[in-house]
């Protein structure tokens, strides 16, 4: 109240104020990420339900491994795979799941008109856009994260019950599953792969959302094929396929050399990975992608 | 102090103009009502004030450049953009949630209490509601929110004449306190008439009248000429003549009441019958060139 009164207590009634400004630049952040999961459910139903899945089938190969009195790490169909296969499926159904989310993310609020009554509201474009864009980069990765190591554990639990009294060392199980290691590596790859290094993917499908006056997935898919395609006419060259493979295969790709054994998000350590000039020319990219789109959801109205 | 201000506001679409360098101006605490006909450039002039679409010439409300400051303006403006725009998905009590969550004027209380007074379910989603609930609840939510300009785009389209009705109630009993600005635009004129305290005719991007309903009153007057005496009435240049059930009615502006009562029954006209005046004989006259 008496600031000016007391010099003193400036310093601190400023980072007071920069602290009050802080958090109601997060609020509408806050909630309209949380409008996006009310709106989209698949976000954590799709990751939720293959993981359900994959642990049904998983269930089934434990009791067979069982049965066949297999030591289920050495087995060739044994745990090993199932410990590599189910965080493939689960970071997969949230990449697919991202990906659709993107594209109806600017497009469908401008269909049903409902950009109208978001637009009566004190939420910036550029908090709305960025609050989109977090789906993608930020929450898809941390629930497939929870639900990966969830499905890990559940794995083990389901196999140290069928297995126990069989003779199999369960301990030894919990030992070779390096359950306590792996997430490390998952959470690791789930912030450098599918938060920063797909970002200017994501940033692309929520501008042409944005742009699109029908059907984002067309306008979305298609100019990337026409573009190599005339370009392979053109000079019988395939660079833009290459970027393009660049993009979606990462950079551990490259890196990973012939060793094709060698998982590529191991091969991704944080020196290589952070001078890589890819992730920058992508992030940059991402960035210029997401000033357009704030430009558009601007000046666009419902369809 | 003027809640809207625009000055030399225009606005072309192409090669089409929806607003042909208007200039208006809205003290705070007014109801306005925009007229015209589809096409006139009504909504093009509400979403240039509620700097949904950028314009050319100068526009101030509340005192900020709607098209740079929209979401500081945006705590202060509320709007009610069309029926419907009410997201399908979501639930009442979400909606409740969120504005509560982004708008600092939101009195959810207040929201809750308005809703308590419909057969609106706070757990129900909005496409299981009513066309008329879901004006309700785009009402309640609007009611709560301590703004100072409400702007309100044909906000009863498609209601029962008992929705309308309670609509306009609610608006100026529970809300309007004479402090507020009301802009409205509707095609449902009539049920305007009593409310509003200035009107504006727009035309083909252009305002034709604006005037306060004191104005309104006492310069249009319409007269049902005694079948003698129309000749005479004529001679008086009226504005508009239309035949009713073989009686004549003329539509006078700025002529003495008294000289008026000699003719016939004198009354005010209502709003819907001098648009068709005002606008209808533009319209004849823009026919009349083109031949």
């Amino acid at each position: 109240m008496n600031t000016q009164s007391n010099p003193a207590s400036e310093p601190f009634s400023e980072s007071r104020s920069f602290a009050i400004a802080v958090v109601n630049a997060a609020r509408p952040v806050y909630w309209s990420i949380r409008r996006e999961l009310w709106e989209n459910r698949s976000i954590y139903i799709a990751p939720v339900a293959a993981a359900v899945l994959f642990l049904c089938g998983s269930l089934i190969s434990i009791v067979r491994l069982r049965l066949r009195m297999e030591d289920p790490w050495k087995s060739p169909h044994g745990l090993m795979d199932q410990y590599e296969l189910a965080p493939a499926l689960i970071m997969g159904t949230a990449l697919i799941v991202g990906v659709f989310y993107c594209l109806d993310a600017l497009y469908g609020e401008r269909r049903d008109r409902s950009i109208l009554f978001w637009k009566s509201l004190p939420v910036s474009d550029v908090a709305a856009v960025l609050s989109k864009l977090a789906v993608p980069i930020a929450i898809l990765p941390l629930i497939s994260f929870v639900i990966t190591v969830a499905t890990e554990f559940t794995i083990l639990v389901l196999s140290s019950v069928v297995f126990a009294g069989s003779g199999v060392n369960i301990a030894g199980l919990w030992a070779q599953s390096s359950f306590f290691r792996l997430p490390a590596i998952w959470l690791y790859h789930l912030v450098t792969v599918h938060g920063l290094w797909y970002a200017p993917i994501y940033a692309w499908l929520l501008m042409v959302s944005a742009w699109a006056p029908r059907a984002p997935f067309l306008w979305a898919f298609l100019p990337p094929f026409v573009v190599w395609g005339a370009e392979k006419i053109a000079f019988n060259t395939s660079y833009f396929l290459g970027i393009l493979q660049y993009r979606l295969l990462g950079p551990g790709a490259g890196m990973a050399g012939n060793d094709h054994s060698e998982d590529f998000a191991t091969t991704l350590i944080p020196h290589h990975f952070l001078s890589t000039p890819g992730l920058w020319t992508g992030l940059a990219l991402a960035t210029a992608f997401l000033f357009i789109t704030v430009r558009l959801r601007r000046s666009r109205g419902p369809i | 102090m003027a809640c809207i201000e625009a000055r030399g506001l225009h606005k072309a679409f192409g090669t089409t103009v929806a607003l042909d360098s208007i200039d208006f101006r809205v003290e705070e605490g007014r109801i306005l009502g925009i007229i015209g006909p589809n096409g006139a450039g009504k909504t093009t002039a509400l979403n240039a004030v509620l700097g949904l679409i950028p314009y050319q010439g100068e526009l101030r409300v509340l005192g900020r450049d709607p098209w740079k400051e929209r979401n500081l303006l945006m705590r202060d403006v509320c709007f009610i953009a069309d029926v419907a725009v009410l997201p399908r998905w979501i639930r009442v009590s979400q909606v409740l949630d969120f504005v509560a969550g982004v708008h600092p004027r939101f009195d959810r209380a207040k929201a809750e209490d308005f809703l308590s007074q419909t057969s609106i379910g706070l757990d129900r989603k909005v496409k299981h509601l009513s066309k008329g609930m879901v004006v309700q609840l785009h009402l309640a939510l609007v009611m709560a929110i301590d703004a100072r300009l409400l702007v309100l785009d044909e906000p009863t389209l498609g209601l029962d004449i008992l929705f309308r009705k309670q609509f306009y109630d609610s608006l100026l009993n529970d809300y309007f306190d004479r402090s507020r600005t009301i802009l409205v635009t509707t095609h449902q004129v009539e049920e305007l008439q009593h409310i509003l305290t200035d009107l504006m005719f727009i035309d083909r991007g252009r305002v034709v009248l604006s005037c306060s309903m004191e104005e309104f009153e006492a310069r249009y007057l319409e007269v049902t000429v005694n079948p003698d005496q129309v000749a005479s009435a004529r001679a008086l240049k009226p504005i508009y003549e239309r035949q009713v059930f073989g009686r004549t009615i003329l539509t006078f502006d700025r002529v003495e009441r008294g000289r008026l009562l000699q003719l016939g029954e004198v009354h005010t006209p209502s709003i819907a019958d001098l648009f068709v005046a005002v606008v209808g004989n533009r319209a004849g006259m823009a026919q009349g060139a083109a031949r």
